[in-house]
């Protein structure tokens, strides 16, 4: 065979015909990497990799999410350690915009205020009267 | 970079059909008519997981091989810059490969599988990396053009139904516009050169107009199939007109250079608003794709030469008693 790359007809690319059995979880576990933008920021998921320990996970991590634009520090979480919620569980969120007691927007006074003071000045028209 | 567009992939036979549970699917349809999207752990159809799996497999496949042509010219990029630059992208196009193949095993196929699949010939690649980047223009005609080509491909695949695909193609997008930019640098700088460079760049024209114009795949069927991967947002154009937004988008900036296409009947019609062309030889495009290309054969050996040389690394650092787990997002 002969390339146009020099370099791959440098290589010995006969003795590879055991190549395409690649056993199970030869490339190891998988990690979710978190990145912090900037400091003071969250640090926010940003997608996995395969890697053999936390160190190289790191590494990885750097290479693959931290290339260009932002990042100031890296999280690195084995997969297996994430315990998650089922999405189909969603439901159980869907409620709870109409926990109004839960939010500012739950609490209201202006009306109150409102007629107080209007009470407060017709109280006061009829002392002078 | 990515190729190709996506053709629904027939059953095996030998495969019972399976009756989905019309209530889940009802749910599941409605769930992306509304424009949510579908997370891993959510209900899905069968062939919906299949359908996927095979094209962001492909895809994925498409990202490292497509790394192999442009690799074997970063020793000879003719200057520093240009040759640092061409190692950023080769990175990219590596970094792309795993963020796909880690989309995809969120389907549940593992990377293993899907590289054991790749080098046996099982799982396809996009058609053009089949071909060799003969000059230095070649490299830079791969960069403009195909990489253009991609982005219109990616950029619709962003909008689909599947959420870890659509993240996944949102990094891959913003790196293929410095991709595009810097293989437009290179392709102009030749262009306004010397008479040998705009040779040499026609030349490299010629060569790949027509692996370029496969690059979208056959015009789809119409079919039942085809109208349910549109429906479930796993392909979101036909072939046909994400080859036309193409030809849109690039062949005016292709000709203002004056380098011409060898396609005589090359033309816009001002009526319908879509591009003419010469049908591209479809024979020919699955004759490659069936590993009769160029460079099939290099492409596999590489790949397979790249896998058997890392694994003593791998296996010296192979913990068996660890707890597998597929990638959550």
């Amino acid at each position: 065979m002969s390339s146009l790359d020099p370099r791959i007809n440098r290589l010995d690319l006969v003795k590879t015909l055991e190549a395409e059995d690649i056993a199970q979880h030869q490339h190891w576990e998988t990690y979710e990497v978190f990145v912090q933008a900037k400091r003071g920021g969250h640090h926010t998921h940003v997608g996995s990799l395969h890697a053999a320990d936390h160190d190289m996970a790191l590494i990885f991590a750097k290479e693959q999410f931290a290339r260009r634009g932002q990042c100031h520090n890296l999280w690195v979480v084995k997969t297996s350690d994430v315990y998650a919620l089922d999405t189909e569980d969603a439901d159980m969120f869907a409620d709870n915009n109409e926990k109004k007691y839960r939010n500012p927007g739950g609490f209201k006074v202006s009306d109150k205020i409102t007629a107080y003071k209007k009470a407060q000045k017709q109280d006061k028209t009829e002392t002078d009267d | 970079m990515y190729g190709g567009g996506y053709i629904y992939d027939p059953e095996s036979k030998n495969q019972a059909t399976i009756v989905e549970d019309p209530e889940m699917l009802a749910a599941f349809e409605a769930k992306i008519d509304r424009g949510e999207k579908i997370e891993p752990t959510d209900w899905m159809p069968y062939e919906y997981r299949r359908q996927l799996i095979r094209m962001i497999e492909q895809h994925a496949h498409s990202e490292i091989i497509g790394a192999l042509p442009e690799g074997t010219w970063i020793t000879r990029a003719p200057g520093f810059k240009r040759k640092m630059a061409l190692i950023a992208k080769v990175q990219d196009e590596i970094g792309h490969g795993q963020l796909l193949y880690a989309a995809a095993e969120t389907l549940g196929k593992s990377r293993e599988q899907m590289l054991n699949d790749l080098m046996s010939g099982k799982s396809k690649y996009s058609n053009v990396f089949n071909y060799p980047a003969k000059t230095w223009a070649d490299v830079t005609v791969i960069g403009f053009l195909i990489d253009a080509g991609a982005i219109i491909n990616q950029l619709a695949n962003s909008k689909g139904s599947y959420a870890p695909y659509c993240r996944a193609l949102k990094r891959i997008c913003a790196e293929e516009s410095f991709h595009l930019k810097q293989g437009y640098e290179g392709f102009v700088y030749l262009a306004t050169g010397t008479p040998t460079q705009r040779t040499m760049l026609q030349d490299a024209v010629n060569r790949w107009w027509p692996p370029i114009m496969h690059f979208f795949g056959p015009a789809d069927k119409v079919s039942v199939h085809t109208e349910k991967l549109m429906r479930w947002q796993v392909k979101m154009d036909t072939n046909d007109n994400m080859r036309n937004e193409f030809l849109e988008q690039y062949v005016p900036k292709i000709w203002e250079l004056g380098i011409t296409i060898p396609d005589p009947k090359l033309r816009k019609n001002l009526e319908t608003g879509r591009w003419e062309y010469t049908e591209p030889d479809w024979d020919e495009f699955f004759r490659v794709i069936n590993g009769n290309g160029p460079c099939n054969k290099e492409r596999l050996d590489v790949r397979r030469w790249v896998e058997e040389s890392g694994r003593w690394v791998r296996q010296a650092l192979y913990k068996p008693n660890e707890m597998y787990k597929m990638p959550l997002a």
